[in-house]
């Protein structure tokens, strides 16, 4: 259940290579990466900072993963989230799941992105032509992540 | 008791401090009487973290809400919503 907060970049393939290495129950990996895009709210976006809070991101993240391990019958999780200066199309975030069949990798990788977007202590900074702007938090993001209060959400 | 703040992203800025250790007086027990408490003391906290505004909170590094408790030595943080992903 591995989580890493970094300021490098990370290689997918080898950052799932060594998740589901040796486990021959495995049949399915899901994952999610997130990149920096280069326009948000209609204006150009030249560089990214993140910021975070040390300690608190990652236990935050650890229960995330913890919620969808006794939620979904899955085998194990990776997140690894960057933050300091990005660029537009750098990699920021990794989320990847292993299960033995895909319906419960693909719904536990949803659920912990859902949670991460809502719980965990980063916060996005924007380079803009107009300066510099925190991002706002997304109404949408509480609504994804409200959805899997059913308990039977994603099965 | 004494508790150590600490102040996130565009709060860290409005309050130009990412942290302070202060000492509370008794009747500030619970996470939102220290919001409350810290508004009170005016100019940059009345309008950085004023009722109405988005504010999230923990204590001990797990997130709360107003009526979480606060014990002596805790690490509170007050922050934007978050949006990280």
């Amino acid at each position: 259940m591995p989580v890493r907060v970094q300021r490098e970049d990370f290689e997918v393939g080898a950052e799932i290579a060594a998740l589901r290495q040796g486990d021959g129950a495995v049949g399915a990996v899901a994952s999610f990466i997130g990149t920096v895009r280069d326009v948000n709210d209609g204006s150009g976006v030249a560089a990214m900072t993140l910021e975070h809070y040390p300690g608190m991101t990652e236990k935050a993240l650890e229960s995330i993963c913890g919620k969808a391990k006794s939620r979904f019958d899955i085998r194990d999780t990776l997140i690894i989230h960057r933050v300091g200066e990005l660029r537009p199309t750098d990699q920021i975030v990794l989320v990847a799941v292993t299960s033995a069949h895909r319906g419960e990798a693909f719904a536990a990788c949803e659920f912990i992105m859902d949670y991460l977007k809502t719980e965990a202590p980063f916060w996005k900074k924007e380079a803009t032509p107009q300066g510099q702007r925190w991002v706002e938090a997304r109404q949408i993001d509480d609504e994804a992540a409200a959805r899997w209060r059913d308990p039977q959400a994603g099965h | 008791m004494q508790v150590t703040i600490l102040y996130f992203a565009g709060l860290r800025e409005a309050l130009q401090t990412s942290g302070e250790t202060l000492q509370l007086p008794g009747s500030v027990a619970t996470a939102g009487a220290l919001r409350d408490w810290l508004v009170a003391r005016g100019a940059p906290y009345a309008d950085a973290l004023a009722p109405g505004k988005a504010v999230r909170m923990s204590v001990d590094q797990a997130m709360a809400d107003a009526g979480t408790p606060l014990s002596e030595g805790a690490e509170v943080a007050f922050f934007p919503p978050v949006t990280g992903g």
